[in-house]
């Protein structure tokens, strides 16, 4: 039972206010979001930058409900929220085939080379030319996402095994 | 014409589409599982106000949170409104709302409909 107390501690250590493993559907977009509502509610937090976390893990979430059937046998993802001192952590994990990493990265390389006047500029041109795809997305989810949250959106990719690979994003939303 | 009359839930807008009361309105959260089939409802009942509109027509958004999928439903509402003679926004945001504040602009900047900017 030792992992048990272990998983307690890295999730004190790493200041984590909520975590949530398993499949990912709109109803439970809705409870994690009233969850992280709930904690930031009660510890006060100024409305400006709740609305700007509420932001960040809508778009997470709804990225990861999406894409979760794009990998066959492996639906289960991670999604937690840090809170540290000065800033909250939006984190999400999620499998993906390995032949979609490339424009991923490219995607999210570009979005992190712009600044707030360029972000804003690459929304407007993805919003009058897009259209909802089949999965319901516009194409914005990541571009919101460093829009709203002021930074760099933090990316790694580990390997699964030959098709698939784990894919981590972590969003960061100043609290000063 | 028919009165669309949605309740808001918490992860849908309220909405409010009354021509004999004059009264165009959407408010609240916007972040539904499916935005287009959620918006198409709304899209359907501008497409026959468009026929026989009012002389002038104020259509107020109110919105607390949209995410992206909503957002560009919306240009596609706005985009239809955009046809309708006499057709004004008035774009609500909480006055510490900056963000909210700046999608009513880039949202006026994309579509020929004046729009007035007002706090709550």
């Amino acid at each position: 039972m030792k992992y048990i107390f272990d998983l307690h501690k890295t999730m004190l250590d790493n200041h984590l206010i909520l975590v949530y493993e398993g499949e990912f559907t709109q109803e439970i977009t809705k409870s994690v979001l009233a969850m992280a509502e709930r904690n930031m509610d009660s510890s006060g937090e100024e409305s400006s930058i709740k609305r700007k976390v509420f932001n960040v893990m809508v778009e997470c979430l709804q990225n990861i409900v999406k894409h979760a059937n794009d990998v066959q046998n492996n639906h289960s993802a991670i999604f937690m929220v840090g809170k540290q001192e000065d800033e909250y952590l939006v984190v999400s994990g999620n499998s993906i085939e390995k032949a979609g990493i490339d424009d991923l990265k490219e995607k999210l390389d570009q979005i992190n080379s712009l600044d707030r006047d360029g972000l804003k500029t690459l929304y407007k041109d993805i919003i009058k030319n897009t259209e909802i795809s089949d999965k319901g997305g516009a194409g914005l989810g990541f571009v919101d996402m460093a829009r709203k949250s002021g930074n760099a959106l933090e990316y790694e990719f580990s390997p699964i095994d030959d098709k698939t690979s784990f894919f981590c994003l972590k969003s960061s939303i100043s609290r000063v | 014409m028919e009165i669309l009359n949605l309740e808001g839930t918490e992860d849908t807008p309220k909405i409010i589409l009354d021509q004999g009361n004059g009264i165009f309105e959407i408010s609240g959260r916007s972040l539904p599982e499916d935005s287009a089939e959620f918006y198409q409802p709304v899209l359907d009942w501008i497409s026959e106000y468009s026929n026989s509109p009012n002389p002038s027509t104020e259509f107020t958004f109110k919105l607390e949170y949209f995410n992206t999928a909503s957002s560009k439903l919306i240009l596609d509402v706005l985009s239809a409104l955009e046809d309708i003679d006499g057709m004004s926004i008035m774009w609500y945001f909480h006055e510490d709302d900056e963000d909210m504040e700046e999608a009513g602009e880039e949202f006026s900047e994309l579509v020929e409909i004046p729009f007035e900017f007002k706090t709550y």
